[in-house]
């Protein structure tokens, strides 16, 4: 019996000398968390894209609690829900998200462009893209292997016909697709916007026309079509300007005049939704 | 001096902690995988080893021993420990928050890490003094360093390669880790002669 008071006694002490020290530091030295925290943190999908700038929905919700200057309109997955919500807990005005949608700059799909190489690597873009820049003819288009619908959290993407294309009612505007391409094909655009360059080819006309058929060989008719000036080729590509670009009246010109057809309208490419 | 020397340089190579004495292994695979958090975790290690170090060892000499209590060193010092590590990340978050965020995760993940719990009661048997205790703590924590950066270097090189199915995830982590672990063996006494 005495055996055991002697090893039980001294291990209760130590015990509880622990504990009692613990017990008053965690309330002397508590960290003051703001108490609206965990309702704005609620309120945020939690998808941990990034797409508001700030390191995941923690770090955004953060923000939100510390800065009353930080606008409730930067989670674009979570559309005008989140905003609305979140404008009601922290008492601030309403702001209207301005949904994004990736668009593919690539149109290069297997009846445009071919091969030029039998690729037999890892089955990833970026480490075909280490290989001469892809299996492909085209070394700026789309590689095929699908890295962006990989990281894609909704499954939105797909590759058909060797490129990548979004399904744009899934799409939230995360913008994780767009750091996965390797070869930068992927951009986020406002969702009203119905007009996409879909190639990304830099090289002279001749030479991208030899590598795909419908590869922009920059001939500027856009350019000149255009009523605001809003489409601009530069090095070799055609580039739009969507803060000029107004959706024309006479509905995308740019696109029915396009020579090889790399300009791409809603009804193409389906970028324009409707959100819930 | 030379002998503390020694002490380091063996703690960091020649008994190195995971490699050699095969304590702290589930850090070791589990938070491997990428470079930062691998260095989050050791420094973390480190930290924890020494202050450890620092606390049980007065509690082992002033305490246990002349009470004749020394049979209950494993569990005070697990209790210790895990309590220190505790007070540790309160006092971390409440005055330096910054080195809490980049620590926090991994603090409580090593309470009761065994390489920590080694280090401690090694301390105790191989008869060092306070300031050998030391520089043994750091030398361990410095040898984990060492081993996680190495291995997570292995690992981010073995997420490219080609592998058999059936070796996939865990089974060809574990060979590699063999493999870095037998590396260390060559170093086996070399200290001796360093010094001779």
């Amino acid at each position: 019996m005495e055996a055991i008071l002697t090893a039980v006694i001294p291990v209760v002490i130590i015990g509880v000398i622990c504990a009692a020290v613990l017990v008053v530091a965690a309330k002397v030295m508590a960290v003051k968390e703001d108490e609206r925290f965990p309702a704005v943190r609620e309120c945020l999908p939690g998808a941990n894209c990034g797409a508001c700038g700030f390191a995941g929905c923690d770090g955004y919700a953060k923000a939100l609690c510390e800065n009353p200057d930080t606008p409730t309109n930067l989670c674009i997955p979570g559309a005008d829900g989140v905003s609305r919500q979140l404008s009601e807990i922290l008492g601030v005005e309403f702001a209207d998200v301005v949904e994004q949608v990736a668009v593919v700059h690539c149109s290069g799909d297997c009846e445009h462009t071919g091969d030029k190489v039998v690729y037999q690597g890892i089955e990833t873009c970026s480490a075909a893209k280490l290989m001469y820049g892809g299996k492909g003819s085209c070394t700026y288009g789309c590689l095929g292997f699908g890295d962006c619908a990989k990281v894609c959290p909704h499954d939105a993407i797909c590759i058909a016909d060797g490129v990548a294309r979004v399904n744009t009612k899934d799409c939230v505007g995360c913008g994780l697709c767009a750091k996965a391409c390797p070869n930068h094909l992927i951009s986020l655009v406002a969702d009203v916007e119905r007009v996409v360059v879909a190639c990304s080819n830099r090289d002279k006309g001749a030479v991208t026309r030899k590598v795909c058929s419908s590869g922009c060989i920059g001939c500027k008719k856009c350019e000149k079509v255009c009523p605001l000036g809003a489409i601009k080729v530069t090095d070799n590509l055609a580039v739009i300007d969507y803060e000029k670009c107004d959706n024309c009246p006479d509905f995308a010109v740019c696109a029915k005049n396009c020579t090889t057809g790399c300009i791409l309208t809603a009804d193409l490419s389906g970028v324009h939704k409707i959100k819930k | 001096m030379t002998k503390l020397i020694i002490i380091l340089l063996s703690a960091v190579f020649i008994n190195n902690y995971v490699l050699s004495r095969f304590l702290g292994i589930c850090p070791f695979l589990g938070v491997s995988k990428k470079l930062d958090s691998a260095t989050g975790m050791s420094l973390a290690v480190i930290f924890v080893m020494l202050m450890a170090t620092a606390a049980t060892y007065p509690i082992q000499i002033y305490l246990l021993d002349p009470n004749g209590l020394g049979y209950l060193q494993t569990i005070v010092f697990i209790l210790v420990i895990a309590a220190l590590v505790q007070l540790v990340e309160i006092v971390l978050k409440r005055f330096v928050p910054s080195l809490h965020k980049s620590l926090g995760v991994y603090l409580p993940l090593i309470t009761t890490n065994c390489a920590v719990l080694g280090v401690t009661i090694l301390n105790i048997d191989e008869g060092y003094t306070f300031l050998e205790a030391m520089v043994n703590s750091l030398g361990s924590g410095l040898g984990f360093f060492l081993a996680m950066v190495m291995f997570s270097g292995v690992r981010s090189v073995l997420e490219k390669a080609d592998v058999p199915k059936s070796f996939k995830g865990l089974p060809i982590t574990l060979v590699a880790a063999a493999i870095v672990s037998l590396s260390f063996l060559g170093f086996g006494g070399v200290i001796e002669n360093l010094f001779a």
